[in-house]
């Protein structure tokens, strides 16, 4: 079988990020390969690795900068890449469209994509693509065994997590608690130069939605420091937050 | 027409329905159309009941199927009843589920996704919202170019509408569910802790940090501070991960993202990923041995100090009136 995994090339998360005049300045951040993706890539291998017959391949949309999240997958071991070349786009309906083309070429019965997207802060890709593809979707999950076609897993929901029995195919969105992505080594970065990486351009449709502006969100804080040992520090806090602040409702206990 | 779709739990509408009564009537005034709310679940009569105090018209499409709620389950039941009503603008909540099934309805309806916004109006006949972006350091503004609409709302981003001097109608829709809809089969659930306001509906939010350095100590202190507050416990995903806490409880990029009047981080060190979750809380209280704890750059007030003294001498505090 074919299992794929989504990833995206994204600001380091320790990356300066800000708005100027209503424009988004990455001009600082460095990128990597999403976290959240790295779950997939991470589940898909160790299914392979439990003895599941398998070819992992890693799949990306986005400009000719993605490659390098891709050899990353294939320095974790996945066993060769797609890139579908295409503008930087914000709405994952489209991206999802795109990605759907090549799940279905590639005769793919399970997809693995980042539950949220450390860029767009969105959450929609995975259920985009499965309803591109008139799949099923497990979102948020932090569990995920498959045994023949048949799978069982584990995902959060609103109030707690819940158990989801199924069969392939599927798309999966991974979080943490699903595993611990491996670091490629050395050895395995030098192997990941040499497997297959296929770059086609992406035949995408207009975008239904548009970004048409940045601000920041920073908020101006107080920064105040209050002084003294723990006890006056306390007694100070909770007057400040009853009289100035005025966010103590008082219990009154 | 705008629709909403309200969600509930335990024979009640969620706080968010109300949040979303709010965002439509105000989309439904600027652009002269009616609004319209949906209910669906297994038997969702009572909640029909409380929102047509508050709508005009509510629509409830019963099916055991919906509870637990399935993502395509929910995606053909609000397809349904959009494509039947002739909504323009879907309104969801921002919660896991709404946005489970959010992307699948827009894409059915070949329609724009407007997802987790904190903010949306009208701005001539397009739909405009504001939505946090790289881990919630930027606010994009994103606008519709489609006909149709599906909007997810940030839950909290909004203040809820207040009741109406309606006497809404209830309707019961039919919808021709298909068997794939239920090819997920629901099994064991686990609930988060019971009884303790839910994360994102809490005014007042106790969050701990690895800094605890037990379960115990996280469990007398946090949510003994929380209890004596009617607060929201909160944890950092290390206390999530040495297994302390619930992931449920887990507030950041990769839990949930609250906005209360009060946050209080204690023995937080303050990571990106962790402020993403919080930061558009009102007032950020912090408490840290570390006076360079990247925390204080977002705090109003803090206090550098060993939160296994600062804690109970802010109970101390608390419990003796000024
Ligand atoms: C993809 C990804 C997603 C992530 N998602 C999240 C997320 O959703 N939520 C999240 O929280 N994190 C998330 N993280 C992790 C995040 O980067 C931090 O590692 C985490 O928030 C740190 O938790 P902490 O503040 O409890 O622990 P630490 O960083 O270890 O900080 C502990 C703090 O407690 C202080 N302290 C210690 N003892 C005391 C004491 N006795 N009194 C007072 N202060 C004390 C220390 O000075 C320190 O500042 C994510 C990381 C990645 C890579």
């Amino acid at each position: 079988m074919t299992i794929i995994t989504i990833l995206k090339h994204v600001p380091d998360a320790e990356s300066r990020v800000h708005a100027k005049d209503g424009a988004l300045d990455l001009s600082g951040a460095t990128f990597v390969i999403d976290g959240m993706d790295e779950y997939g890539v991470e589940q898909a291998l160790r299914m392979r690795e439990a003895g599941l017959d398998a070819e992992v391949v890693a799949l990306g949309y986005g400009p000719a900068s993605t490659t390098q999240a891709l050899r990353t997958a294939l320095a974790m071991g996945a066993d060769r890449a797609i890139l579908l070349e295409g503008d930087e786009l914000h709405d994952p309906l489209t991206v999802a469209l795109a990605l759907a083309a090549v799940v279905r070429d590639e005769a793919a019965d399970l997809v693995f994509v980042g539950g949220k997207q450390a860029d767009w802060d969105s959450a929609a890709l995975g259920p985009a693509l499965a309803e591109a593809l008139a799949w099923a979707h497990v979102d948020w999950t932090t569990a995920f065994a498959l045994e023949g076609d048949a799978f069982e897993a584990v995902h959060d929901v609103d109030d707690g997590s819940e158990t989801l029995r199924g069969r392939l195919p599927v798309v999966v969105t991974t979080q943490q608690g699903l595993n611990e992505p491996r670091y490629p080594t050395l050895p395995n970065i030098m192997k990941a130069k040499r497997k297959p990486l296929d770059t086609r351009p992406a035949d995408v449709g207009q975008e239904l939605m548009v970004v048409t502006g940045h601000t920041g969100t920073e908020r101006e804080r107080r920064r105040e420091m209050l002084e003294g040992d723990a006890r006056s520090a306390a007694a100070e806090l909770v007057r400040r937050l009853r009289g100035e602040a005025k966010v103590l409702r008082e219990e009154g206990r | 027409m705008i629709l909403i779709v309200a969600e509930h739990a335990h024979g009640a509408a969620r706080k968010s329905a109300f949040e979303l009564v709010a965002a439509g009537r105000a989309l439904a005034t600027a652009s002269g159309s009616p609004l319209a709310a949906l209910v669906i679940g297994a038997d969702p009569s009572s909640v029909a009941t409380e929102l047509a105090g508050f709508v005009s018209d509510v629509h409830v499409v019963a099916d055991p199927g919906l509870e637990p709620m399935r993502a395509e389950m929910a995606t053909r039941a609000v397809v349904h009843a959009a494509e039947t009503l002739g909504a323009r603008v879907v309104l969801v909540a921002g919660s896991r589920s709404g946005q489970s099934y959010g992307p699948r309805v827009a894409m059915r309806l070949g329609g724009a996704y407007l997802e987790d916004v904190t903010d949306v109006s009208y701005e001539g006949s397009d739909v405009v919202a504001q939505r946090p972006t790289y881990l919630a350091r930027i606010s994009a503004t994103v606008r519709s170019q489609a006909e149709r609409v599906v909007v997810s709302v940030k839950l909290g981003a909004l203040a809820v509408a207040p009741l109406a001097d309606t006497t809404g109608r209830v309707h019961q829709l039919d919808v021709p569910f298909a068997d794939e809809d239920r090819r997920l089969e629901p099994g064991p659930r686990e609930a988060a802790a019971k009884g303790r306001v839910a994360l994102e509906e809490a005014d007042v939010v106790v969050c701990g940090g690895r800094g605890f350095g037990s379960s115990e100590a996280f469990e007398r202190h946090v949510v003994g501070l929380a209890d004596r507050l009617g607060a929201g416990v909160g944890a950092t995903r290390a206390v999530v991960d040495a297994g302390w806490r619930p992931y449920g409880e887990q507030i950041g990029q990769t839990g949930k993202a609250v906005a209360p009047s009060l946050y209080l981080a204690l023995a937080v060190s303050g990571a990106v990923q962790h402020l993403s979750g919080m930061n558009r809380s009102r007032v950020i209280v912090a408490v840290n041995k570390d006076a360079d704890a990247p925390i204080f750059k977002v705090a109003d007030y803090g206090i550098v100090g060993d939160v296994l003294e600062v804690v109970p001498a802010l109970e101390e505090a608390l419990a003796g009136r000024d």
